[in-house]
């Protein structure tokens, strides 16, 4: 399934989206970027409520396919600009972290 | 005797500082803004602290070998050493206890070891950003039980900070100071967490570029026997650790 796929049936609010075509596979939810660093992996969607500048490198580093903050959670300008400039989808959700997982894994 | 200090900064070995954050730069920006005592604090090494040692007495600046270490709980924790032996030998435990994940510098930025000369002797393979899995506790216990003093850093930041991922300062962890980053929410901060009220704050510059060094330094209120620079290290780390332990 595409990220753009994803957005229309999950009605989530795009953030910025370099990549609408890219392909998912499996997912992963976590908010301490360490333990995703060495985590995800690649075309993952992640989903959290993590939304420090630190969450587009580790996006980067692990070549997910779209973050999806979850819960609504604030996110800075700067951080929407860093993620399209590094090529980076970032979408976002109403829902909580283990609701938008759920409706992900009925999905793909 | 109050003394101008700032107790955490960032070399060209975070791969978030810029580039231009040499020990012999750094040092000379404080010379220029008149801090007493300057502390490296790179995030999760100590590798910068040798030279930085060195560059710091070139400029007159009393130097504390540091890091900002990443808790398992990723909780930034400012660790200061009386010498510069017992930082390097926390650094090796550090990096033992770290996830190594390889830095990409095109993502997060490079990683430069340097010498006195600020010549570039060797770069940091293995990402500084990650977190080791020593917790917050942890951390206290071994850097009070090498001499040194830990306190949490910029404890009213929304990440990475002690209130950010416990919802307050755990009295169990023996911290006698907090780096609070603006000072002007502190009345605010104590009203919230009851527990700062008797502790010492002090407020870094955290920089990471050398235009972060020039503003106003806090002062520090020390008791010194002399003028000694290992006198002025040692109340520095005393009236940090305080009197309880």
């Amino acid at each position: 399934m595409t990220v753009s796929r994803l957005i229309d049936e999950l009605d989530l609010e795009v953030l910025s989206l370099p990549f609408p075509d890219r392909e998912i596979k499996g997912g992963y939810t976590g908010d301490l970027l360490s333990w995703v660093m060495g985590r995800a992996k690649a075309d993952n969607v992640w989903i959290t409520i993590m939304t420090n500048i630190n969450v587009v490198a580790v996006a980067s580093l692990s070549d997910v396919a779209a973050v999806v903050i979850a819960e609504n959670a604030e996110i800075g300008a700067g951080v929407i600009k860093k993620a399209e400039e590094q090529g980076i989808n970032i979408l976002r959700s109403k829902c909580p972290t283990y609701e938008t997982a759920i409706a992900v894994a009925k999905l793909i | 005797m109050k003394i101008k200090y700032d107790l955490h900064i960032h070399s060209c070995l975070s791969p978030c500082a810029e580039n231009d954050m040499t020990p012999n730069n750094i040092a000379g920006m404080a010379m220029l803004g008149g801090i007493r005592v300057a502390a490296l604090t790179d995030h999760n090494s100590v590798k910068n602290c040798p030279a930085f040692y060195d560059a710091c007495r070139k400029y007159g600046i009393v130097p504390i070998a540091g890091m900002e270490i990443t808790t398992a709980e990723e909780i930034h924790v400012v660790c200061l050493f009386a010498t510069l032996e017992a930082a390097m030998e926390f650094g090796e435990l550090v990096d033992s206890r770290r996830m190594k994940i390889k830095n990409r510098a095109d993502i997060f930025g490079q990683q430069l070891i340097m010498n006195a000369q600020d010549e570039v002797i060797g770069e940091e393979e293995y990402l500084l950003l990650s977190a080791s899995d020593l917790d917050v506790f942890t951390v206290a216990k071994e850097v009070f039980s090498r001499g040194g003093v830990a306190y949490p850093a910029h404890i009213e930041k929304p990440t990475d900070s002690i209130i950010a991922m416990l919802g307050d300062i755990p009295k169990e962890a023996g911290f006698f100071a907090a780096e609070v980053k603006d000072l002007t929410a502190l009345d605010a901060l104590i009203e919230k967490y009851p527990i700062l009220e008797g502790m010492t704050i002090v407020s870094d510059s955290d920089s990471h570029m050398l235009e972060g060094l020039v503003d106003d330094r806090r002062e520090l209120e020390l008791e010194l026997l002399s003028d000694d620079e290992n006198e002025i290290r040692d109340a520095v780390i005393r009236t940090l650790r305080g009197p309880s332990i």
